[in-house]
């Protein structure tokens, strides 16, 4: 099975994601990127007067996106060890997101990744994303 | 004065924030409920099927305990200092354990309050308290 295809499967399988409406946007393997979009969807709004969508959508956009940039590179993470998020300006509401990473770095325990939250320009993003992965353990 | 400053209001008094979160969209699709014990608003999240994120464990999500820890941050600070809501300047987690296809908890603890910024630490727990799933920090900018 290629690493495309665990990328689509995990996308495809993963019921959070699903109840969100997270969709594989496109997915380079030799450089471990992915895009994923997530639509705006009113109950998804945390504050109702701005119709802005909760920080914690964006949250499971980008650590669902930094798990697939990992699968991407051929290599099987165990846990996510940690995720920051920089609030960089605020999200148009109505308006989809876009999640864009790559893992840039792995070593034999560590996967690094990095990327951003946008609205359809990569150069003004809505957040920063940075990530690391535990691997599972080399059975060989 | 809108509906939610009203029962913003009202919770900050009877430390009920169920009538809050039912106005607030994403709290109802995640099934978010909060209560005031002491002073402290622990945030509950009772397991539902569409917050997996690993089938085979099967898991919670990453990014919902992640929404939990900052929707504690975020009830905490206004249930401290009224309307408005916070924002989020950033925001981080640290993973320590799986979370369970079972009930999660999330507690906010406010460092540091000051004109404009507010630093916050998160810890999300399931059965065990003292063995959080999951810590976060973040700073937030005030209203």
């Amino acid at each position: 099975m290629s690493a495309l295809s665990y990328v689509e499967q995990f996308i495809r399988t993963l019921p959070h994601g699903q109840a969100l409406g997270i969709q594989l946007v496109s997915c380079d393997p030799t450089l471990g990127r992915c895009v994923l979009s997530q639509p705006w969807r009113e109950e998804l709004v945390g504050d109702p007067d701005s119709g802005v969508l909760h920080g914690g959508v964006i949250t499971a956009l980008l650590d669902t996106l930094s798990a697939a940039c990992v699968i991407a590179r051929s290599i099987r993470p165990q846990a996510t060890l940690d995720l920051r998020i920089d609030y960089l300006r605020p999200a148009t509401p109505r308006m989809q997101l876009l999640g864009d990473a790559s893992c840039y770095r792995v070593t034999r325990h560590v996967a690094f990744v990095r990327g951003v939250c946008h609205q359809g320009d990569p150069e003004q993003p809505v957040a920063n994303l940075t990530a690391t992965f535990i691997l599972q353990e080399d059975k060989s | 004065m809108s509906e939610l400053d009203v029962l913003i209001r009202a919770a900050r008094a009877s430390g009920d924030y169920d009538p809050v979160l039912a106005k607030l969209p994403y709290a109802r699709f995640l099934g978010l409920s909060a209560q005031l014990e002491g002073a402290t608003v622990v945030l509950r999240l009772p397991f539902s099927p569409i917050l997996i994120g690993n089938t085979s464990l099967p898991s919670v999500h990453g990014g919902v305990v992640g929404a939990a820890l900052e929707s504690a941050a975020l009830l905490q600070l206004v249930h401290e200092r009224g309307l408005p809501f916070a924002k989020t300047i950033d925001f981080t987690v640290d993973y320590l354990r799986v979370a369970r296809a079972e009930e999660l908890y999330a507690v906010a603890e406010v460092q540091r309050i000051g004109k404009r910024i507010a630093n916050v630490r998160m810890r999300a727990y399931q059965d065990q308290e003292h063995e959080p799933v999951a810590l976060g920090r973040g700073n937030f900018l005030l209203g």
